[in-house]
């Protein structure tokens, strides 16, 4: 594949909830709940891109929105040259093989009613419904022994595995239709420090093998240093920095990065004499009224009069970077 | 997920290795086999389970252990029921004869075809109407699913008891009308739970993933909504027999029930209290003992069933 042209190309993509206030009368207007309030960036074939943000700043909403499994206000998704978002729901369907989804809760996400050899061949059947039982099972005994998982458990269901097993479960039913991209919901956030470790090595150790491009969600940067190519970071259902992975932790250019940065704790204890924390005080304004132009002028320290003006465009920092601020 | 559920893995893991590829696959326990098991260690609705079996049985194939049948009036009896009309085993009139000189063991095994029938009617009308009714109310959403809970609440805010009367003193008494009445409130309920399950499922991450992985929307509700809130819609529906046998038996009680000679546990309790100042009690006890044990065989059944199906889903 051309390296040059991107798999995935996101535009200004809004993605907006109607929100009623608690006891509203049915005729009154609905507020607008900016989940996702004008993303763009692009995707690199055989590239993971991290994206990072606290709670409620639209990263599942952004994934569900690319996936079209929520309703976009405006923008594109452009994969492989196809508008997603324009697709008719048959044309949808052809490409949602092409990219899956594994989600935070390994358990959650399995369907309690089914086997793990039902789950896993669920895709399949789904988008080559002309494979024979035995193609069928021989591909998912494959893809369970590739991540790990026995195949003659073919026939337990999910509460009979742990945590750690059931995502590998779930990665197994993304693979299976040999996706070009996998969009990763914090997929390790509800699992214990170690197996995170081996999640993740797993996670790296497919994409190496299939080519694969990894959308992988985390709400904090340690998780996604380690996976990441480039990194996105998100705040408000903004984009407020996008950079290549090491440049992001040598230098972060947004103040919200160098806040996010500082958070992490550092291993080397000589490093962190001279770290410094940055508390970022008053807490994350509500989505559904967010500061005007800069979002993040409310817990700023370096915030100007201008930064209350107009919204900070994303510009390009030398160094794969590119941030959104008037100051930094 | 705790240890103790991972274990069956582990120990499988280390037999695989003892013994290189291990090609037999494992037999899994899915939520269904748990909750039979379950089930079939709670004494109480196992009992149940058996009784409510025989009075099946019983209210199917009763007469063909008498030799007398509901209707033919043993004219040597009328007027002298409290002395002659005793139950006896020998002249095998097994409960004895009712006030007007019928034989009441058939009396009752047809009254018990009626009350059975009326409870699993409702009870029918209500998984199909109701689990159709809410689950699509509960998955297509947004305005639709607005409009047709709205609906329910309307129904449900009239006094059905009332109008049900009300139908049955202006068109007449009929078994038709009952079914009728009891199928148009029977189902209510029923949306509104299997509504509110759907709106939980729905957006359980198990879904969300079918979304994504593309699955059509009828098996999406066939595959992953239906299974997941089968558990309640049985407890319920097992829980709604006996309400509507007690409605049905309510109505019968004020005499505006079924008609003779059509008779249900309602009706012949109904005659038994009247007749009971004449002293001939067994009117009042056969009919009452197969009404009271049914009713609770169904609430234990009910109660057992939620026992085995509930934990999982907590
Ligand atoms: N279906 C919805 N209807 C209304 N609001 C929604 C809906 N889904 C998400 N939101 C809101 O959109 C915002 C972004 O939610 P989102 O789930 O994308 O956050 P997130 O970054 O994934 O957070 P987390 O780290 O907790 O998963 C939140 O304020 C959330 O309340
Ligand atoms: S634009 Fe202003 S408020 Fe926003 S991050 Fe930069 S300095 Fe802070
Ligand atoms: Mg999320």
């Amino acid at each position: 594949m051309n390296d040059q042209s991107p798999l995935l190309s996101v535009r200004d993509l809004k993605v907006w909830f109607d929100v009623k206030p608690q006891g509203a009368m049915p005729w009154t207007a609905a507020d607008k709940l900016k989940a996702v309030d004008g993303v763009d960036f692009d995707l690199m074939p055989g590239e993971t891109l991290g994206i990072v943000g606290e709670s409620g700043c639209g990263k599942s909403t952004l994934a569900r929105a690319i996936m079209r499994m929520v309703p976009s206000e405006a923008g594109t998704v452009l994969w492989l040259g196809n508008d997603l978002l324009t697709l008719s729901k048959r044309d949808m369907r052809v490409h949602r093989k092409e990219m899956q989804m594994i989600f935070q809760d390994p358990l959650a996400s399995l369907n309690p009613r089914m086997t793990i050899g039902q789950i896993v061949s669920e895709p399949l059947k789904t988008h080559h419904p002309n494979l024979s039982p035995s193609e069928v099972k021989e591909r998912v005994r494959e893809v369970l022994d590739r991540v790990g998982i026995l195949p003659n458990m073919i026939n337990r269901y999910p509460h009979e595995f742990s945590g750690g097993q059931c995502q590998r479960i779930g990665i197994a039913r993304a693979l299976i239709v040999k996706p070009q991209l996998i969009i990763c919901d914090e997929p390790v956030s509800a699992l214990d420090v170690s197996i995170q470790a081996q999640v993740i090595n797993l996670l790296m150790e497919i994409q190496e093998e299939m080519g694969l491009s990894l959308i992988f969600i985390a709400h904090d940067l340690s998780v996604v240093k380690h996976i990441s190519t480039r990194v996105m970071v998100l705040y408000l259902g903004n984009v407020v920095e996008i950079s290549e992975a090491a440049q992001l932790y040598r230098a972060p250019g947004h103040p919200y990065t160098q806040a996010l940065i500082s958070a992490v704790p550092i291993p080397d204890p000589k490093a962190h004499e001279n770290k410094e924390v940055l508390i970022l005080d008053a807490d994350l304004p509500s989505p559904l009224d967010p500061p005007s132009g800069c979002v993040f002028r409310t817990r700023c320290p370096h915030a100007i009069a201008e930064c209350a003006q107009s919204k900070p465009p994303l510009t390009e920092r030398g160094n794969g970077q590119q941030v959104a601020c008037f100051v930094l | 997920m705790t240890d103790k559920l991972a274990q069956p893995f582990q120990q499988a893991k280390t037999a695989e290795m003892a013994q290189g590829m291990l090609e037999q696959e494992v037999q899994g326990r899915s939520l269904w086999a748990d909750a039979r098991a379950r089930f079939l260690s709670n004494k109480a609705a196992m009992v149940s389970v058996v009784a409510l079996a025989l009075i099946v049985l019983f209210s199917l194939f009763g007469q063909s252990l008498s030799q007398f049948d509901n209707e033919t009036i043993d004219w040597d009896i009328l007027g002298n029921v409290k002395e002659a009309g005793r139950p006896s085993i020998e002249n095998g009139h097994f409960f004895g004869f009712d006030e007007n000189g019928r034989d009441l063991y058939n009396r009752v095994v047809q009254g018990s075809r009626i009350s059975l029938a009326v409870g699993i009617v409702g009870a029918v009308i209500a998984v199909l109407v109701g689990t159709l009714y809410g689950a699509t109310a509960g998955f297509i959403g947004g305005r639709v699913d607005s409009i047709m809970m709205r609906l329910v609440d309307i129904f449900m805010s009239i006094p059905y008891m009332f109008v049900l009367i009300l139908l049955l003193v202006v068109a007449g008494r009929s078994i038709t009308m009952i079914f009728v009445g009891i199928g148009l409130t029977a189902w209510l309920d029923m949306s509104r739970i299997v509504r509110g399950q759907t709106l939980s499922i729905k957006n359980r991450e198990f879904v969300e993933a079918a979304i994504a992985i593309g699955v059509p929307t009828w098996r999406i509700i066939l595959r992953h909504i239906v299974p997941n809130l089968l558990g309640v819609v049985v407890v319920y529906a097992t829980l709604l027999v006996p309400t509507m046998i007690l409605t049905e038996s309510f109505i019968s009680f004020l005499g505006l029930g079924v008609q003779e000679p059509l008779t249900s546990w309602g009706a012949l309790i109904s005659e038994g209290v009247k007749s009971m100042n004449y002293g001939t009690l067994w009117h009042l006890g056969f009919p009452l003992f197969f009404f009271v044990v049914t009713i609770f065989c169904f609430f234990f059944i009910g109660d057992g069933l939620r026992d085995a199906l509930d934990p999982k889903d907590r």
